[in-house]
């Protein structure tokens, strides 16, 4: 059974339809890339997996768990499902520790003590050893997304999202970013990745697919998609980039 | 202190003329200390209704019943577009003429003082304009702020406490430090109901000893002092509560 399984999805803003029936499986331990043009619908499509945005029609489940259902707990669903955002987000008000302890402490009530040294271990494992107690207005915005990841890692999530984490760096902070996604990816970690870094994503992923004006033109391993395109939509998407 | 100071201004009274009765005999001197502490009260625990009011009401506003955040909003277009005199006015002899008398043994007294009066006509006076600067405040924080920790399992309460309002309290501080100094002035109104404050004190005893430019100095200042005071603290906590690169 898919770890995340997306059937026949439709999401509308007002008027505008922005998923024309999507559907995408995702196994566990999988990385998987979101390419496409923007306004293709690619970050609607990841934010729906967590609930942030709800679907019109179609059904998205993760762990069998139906995500449009009314009366799902959408807690136990986020718990599950650790989203990382384009602009980092992270809380200002609280120092990097804090900004990792602070869900598992009071959301899931967890022992403090306990949750400390795992968000200490965390942030070393994104490589941000000694900027526990620094605040996100003093950390660069490569270092204020790794504490995000870090944040997200915390919740001990089974799948990761990854909404377009690298568009507001610069490109040097780009490449520490990308290793901490790589690391995490080889660790085994479902990974969901909407992404403009087409090395990267040809480099991690297991499957890419390709999205314009919502629907899904294209998809296959790295190598396939990105060498021999078939549809004439992605070549020459493709061909701008390269 | 008493006995420390009243010589001094004994002999200032002998010598220029100069009247500080409340300085150098002791009943006045008691009736200016009461004096001190009803204004000191009356500040504070106005300032701290209107706090509550306004954390709550702006917590309102952000719900999704209709009728809740209507009846927000008619409460601060009514207590926002009175006078603070009138509506201490209106308190103490529009509703108090409604409260029931309690028997204090052989005389009648308002289960409600003049005083308790003056506490809820200020704080809902003064509260009405901080709902509107902590919605500012929280129409301020990036809503992706408050997206990020729904998403990591904050129920919308709790990312109202421990994300949302924090910031928002950050932002509103300067705009609520003006709202609270002018609301610890305008205690001074309730003099009209005779809540026996410092303006309301002062005034009897410049009444009683015909000394009212010295009792209009020592209003002043005590005005001037306790108002500074109540600024410098809210400016202090500005500083330490400042986010690096936040809001700015």
């Amino acid at each position: 059974m898919p770890l995340v399984s997306i059937k026949e999805v439709h999401k509308s803003f007002g008027k505008l339809e922005v998923l024309r029936g999507v559907s995408l499986d995702v196994k566990k331990g999988e990385v998987v890339c979101i390419i496409g043009p923007s306004g293709s619908g690619k970050s609607t499509l990841i934010r729906c997996i967590n609930g942030l945005n709800d679907i019109q029609k179609g059904s998205i489940t993760v762990e069998g768990q139906e995500v449009n259902d009314p009366k799902l707990d959408k807690l136990a669903l986020r718990k599950k499902v650790g989203i990382v955002f384009q602009q980092y987000n992270l809380f200002p008000h609280k120092t990097a520790l804090e900004n990792v302890m602070m869900a598992p402490v009071k959301v899931l009530k967890e022992p403090k003590r306990e949750v400390e040294e795992r968000a200490r271990a965390l942030i070393a494992k994104v490589r941000l050893s000694g900027k526990e107690d620094v605040y996100p207005g003093h950390l660069s915005g490569g270092q204020q997304q790794r504490v995000a990841i870090a944040r997200s890692l915390a919740m001990r999530p089974d799948v990761m999202l990854f909404d377009e984490v690298t568009a507001a760096l610069d490109p040097e902070t780009v490449k520490e970013v990308l290793l901490t996604i790589k690391e995490l990816a080889a660790e085994g970690m479902t990974c969901i990745l909407v992404t403009h870094e087409m090395g990267f994503a040809r480099e991690v992923a297991d499957h890419v697919y390709f999205t314009d004006r919502g629907v899904i033109v294209e998809h296959g391993p790295p190598e396939e998609l990105f060498t021999q395109a078939k549809d004439e939509r992605t070549q020459r998407f493709l061909s701008q980039i390269f | 202190m008493f006995d420390l100071i009243a010589p001094i201004f004994q002999r200032l009274n002998v010598e220029t003329g100069w009247n500080f009765i409340i300085f150098y005999d002791r009943y006045e001197y008691d009736r200016f200390l009461t004096g001190i502490s009803i204004s000191l009260q009356l500040i504070l625990w106005s300032i701290l209704l209107s706090l509550v009011i306004g954390v709550l009401g702006a917590w309102v506003q952000t719900a999704r019943s209709r009728l809740l955040r209507g009846v927000v909003d008619g409460y601060i277009q009514l207590f926002r577009n009175t006078p603070p005199l009138i509506q201490l006015l209106f308190f103490y002899f529009g509703l108090g003429a409604f409260t029931p008398q309690v028997d204090m043994g052989g005389y009648y007294e308002p289960l409600i003082s003049s005083f308790t009066w003056a506490i809820l006509a200020l704080g809902i006076f003064g509260g009405a304009f901080n709902v509107e600067i902590f919605r500012s405040g929280i129409e301020a924080v990036p809503k992706a702020t408050a997206e990020a920790a729904e998403s990591l399992c904050f129920s919308s309460w709790q990312t109202y406490a421990y994300v949302t309002l924090p910031l928002a309290f950050r932002i509103s501080l300067p705009a609520l430090t003006n709202n609270l100094v002018s609301l610890a002035k305008t205690t001074s109104l309730a003099y009209v109901i005779s809540v026996p404050e410092m303006t309301y004190t002062l005034n009897q005893v410049w009444s009683d000893n015909i000394n009212v430019p010295e009792m209009m100095i020592v209003l002043f200042l005590f005005y001037v002092v306790v108002v500074s005071l109540i600024a410098a603290g809210l400016h202090v906590l500005e500083k330490r509560l400042a986010l690096p690169g936040y809001g700015r």
